[in-house]
């Protein structure tokens, strides 16, 4: 990725795990990543990735039993001056502020993340509130300014309005204009737009790159959906349980994929410019049980260029590859 | 097996004629009806034998009632659903509930969530076994060969027939009920999002399963589907429905090229393409989906048309046949040229 400029955001050998009485779950085994300022950085993989849990452990909010087990996550500051925000304890003042004010966070279910019996306003002013120190007609005022930006028509009616009383597309509104109230830095979303449909997910996608223009913030965004990041992203990573097996910039990605899952995952989406009715290249198998995961490389049951003896036995390192891009494959090291 | 608008020739299995569902609103002490959701109103298409024709749309459009009409889960307020049977044909609309049990061993359901879809108490040899059961076909030994058959069919190994279904994963669990709709050999099978709860590596393997079958059992495939890129895999003819109504049905090549409803030509360009060379110029919807209880006057779209003119607001638009198999309700279908999906060149 680019050098020219300071990462915003700097994962370096991120493992959280999850320690269960049936087991330990390594949800994130070893992630390293960069997001810099004013870019979009797309986090892609299956369910099981481990790429929801690299979002909540960034803003250090992981549901016990997990916890963060390794690693450094980086934040440069407005200051310039730099965080470690695995340092930080999870409950403290410090996390607090970064927490909702230097990033920002929308979730994917925007019906289950906004509680139902306060108004949206209430929920907005809160997080103006908390991050401010304003009174509550500023807020207010705020609030609806956060509103309108995010193009939800009459906002101060919409304001005093329960969030089932909009409908998806303007609740996933609602959600942005929470995360963006106290001006965030970086933005995490995690699918957010997994639970629309196709016209308003390219209304709230539309959305995100004007607000990315006009405030130069950086996004993360958090996907299944290879056709999202495709449109979004600049750089992208791929993780495959737990582990980045590729990243790189968009357009190498997808026309030049390195890694076999990538190529594979590539292969096997049905796209709506390609011909009807003809067999799809699969991946074979399903994603293994995170109780069952493989030895070596996470992949290798999966892969069609599996070397016994190497892949199996063990782990390859995420190593570059070319131009400003890593893979963690035994093809290329 | 490649594109076929061949659809005119084969004989008809399933006609569907003025499908109307109303779901009443009440209110108050007394439950007085106040209105009335239009969740299907006046749906009109056919399935010929063999095909798969797709409905697609947003949430609320009316593709899942519909197919539950179809299938007579719920009762619909009017029109007919004429289902030929050996030469006989039946409105399964109207037909006596004592016909229905009959009737829907040749009509099955694949369902979209395969996690609450499958009774987590039962084993696979009686969650693929009850629709035997049911109908009373064989005994028990038969039916147990007959499961063994069907998770061969469907790529499970037969020796998994007497574990719970938390055992296996999702794409798995998907195939379980697949084999359950094809216990009783039917011949129109209804999909609903079959593959929408899957992951992007599995869904594939659901989709070639699904198009092996069809070409394997001569299914006929009603697939309810939201996702663009899966329904122009699968799919033979797509219908496109807007709040209640179809707004546009066409051979699928045809109607992903050259779209004629100015809604359909939305709905293409804002599917997002898995090409970061192709971010094109989206046509971007302004607002909302109208609220199937208190529908727009004229043509449901309008308000979020480009292309609307005064006709527009007043009059709803007719069907019209622009095209061989290609109908469209617009006032301008035949004047507008629309953007389609360009096919590229890799």
């Amino acid at each position: 990725m680019q050098n020219d400029t300071k990462p915003l955001l700097s994962v370096r050998n991120l493992r959280t795990s999850f320690f269960q009485d049936e087991g330990t779950t390594k949800a994130v085994d070893g992630a390293s990543f960069d997001v810099f300022p004013g870019k979009t950085l797309g986090i892609v993989g299956e369910s099981g990735c481990g790429k929801s849990v690299t979002a909540q452990s960034i803003l250090r909010i992981v549901d016990h039993p997990g916890r963060i087990v390794e690693g450094e996550i980086i934040l440069t500051r407005a200051d310039a001056s730099q965080t470690d925000l695995v340092k930080l304890k999870a409950n403290s003042r410090e996390i607090r502020s970064i927490r909702g004010g230097e990033i920002g966070l929308i979730f994917q279910e925007p019906m289950t993340s906004f509680s139902p019996v306060h108004t949206v306003g209430a929920q907005l002013i809160e997080a103006v509130l908390l991050h401010n120190a304003i009174g509550r007609q500023e807020a207010r005022r705020r609030g609806i300014e956060a509103l309108r930006s995010v193009g939800i028509p009459k906002p101060e009616r919409r304001i005093d309005e329960y969030s089932f009383e909009l409908s998806g597309g303007l609740r996933q509104r609602a959600m942005i204009a929470v995360a963006l109230s106290c001006d965030p830095r970086l933005l995490i979303a995690d699918e957010p737009t997994t639970a629309l449909d196709v016209t308003t997910q390219a209304q709230i996608l539309d959305l995100l790159r004007k607000i990315q223009q006009q405030r130069g913030m950086a996004i993360m965004l958090i996907t299944h959906n290879l056709g999202v990041v495709a449109e979004m992203a600049d750089d992208i990573v791929v993780m495959y349980l737990g582990r980045v097996v590729e990243q790189g910039k968009v357009d190498d990605i997808f026309h030049d994929p390195k890694h076999p899952y990538t190529k594979a995952l590539l292969q096997s989406i049905p796209s709506i410019d390609s011909v009807p009715r003809v067999r799809l290249p699969t991946i074979s198998g399903s994603i293994p049980h995170p109780f069952n995961r493989p030895t070596g490389c996470p992949f290798h049951p999966r892969c069609a260029s599996f070397t016994p003896g190497r892949c199996d036995t063990e782990e390859p390192l995420l190593l570059a590859v070319g131009e400003g891009r890593k893979a963690s494959c035994f093809l290329y090291q | 097996m490649t594109n076929g608008n061949a659809g005119s020739e084969k004989s008809v299995l399933l006609d569907v004629k003025g499908l109307k569902k109303y779901f009443p609103i009440r209110r108050g002490l007394l439950q007085k009806t106040i209105g009335y959701v239009k969740a299907v109103d006046d749906v009109t298409f056919f399935l010929s034998r063999g095909e798969t024709l797709s409905l697609v749309g947003e949430s609320g459009c009316g593709k899942t009632t519909t197919s539950r009409c179809i299938l007579r889960a719920i009762a619909p307020t009017a029109g007919q659903v004429l289902l030929s049977d050996n030469g006989e044909v039946l409105d399964v609309a109207t037909v006596a509930k004592s016909r229905l049990r009959s009737l829907r061993s040749q009509m099955q359901m694949i369902f979209q969530d395969p996690f609450s879809s499958l009774n987590p108490r039962m084993t696979l040899l009686d969650i693929v076994g009850e629709p035997l059961l049911v109908h009373g076909e064989g005994n028990a030994q038969e039916r147990t060969d007959r499961v063994v058959d069907l998770l061969r069919l469907v790529g499970l190994r037969p020796e998994y027939m007497r574990r719970y279904p938390h055992a296996f994963s999702g794409g798995q669990r998907q195939r379980i009920g697949i084999a359950r709709a094809l216990a009783l050999n039917p011949r129109l099978v209804v999909a609903d999002e079959p593959v929408s709860a899957l992951d992007v590596s599995v869904q594939a393997q659901i989709l070639n399963l699904l198009l092996e079958l069809q070409e394997r059992l001569g299914l006929t495939y009603l697939f309810v589907a939201h996702d663009l890129s899966v329904v122009k895999h699968i799919s033979e003819r797509v219908a496109v429905m807007y709040v209640g109504k179809i707004v546009e049905t066409a051979p699928t090549e045809e109607l992903f090229a050259s779209p004629k409803h100015p809604y359909t030509e939305a709905l293409l360009s804002a599917v997002p393409k898995p090409d970061p060379r192709l971010r094109s110029e989206r046509i971007i919807l302004q607002g909302e989906v109208a609220d199937p209880a208190n529908t727009p006057p004229g043509c449901h779209f309008h308000p979020r048309c480009k292309y609307a003119k005064a006709v527009c607001r007043e009059t709803s638009p007719a069907q019209e046949e622009v095209a061989p198999n290609h109908f469209v309700s617009c006032h301008r279908a035949t004047e507008l040229s629309l953007r389609g999906v360009a096919r590229s060149s890799a």
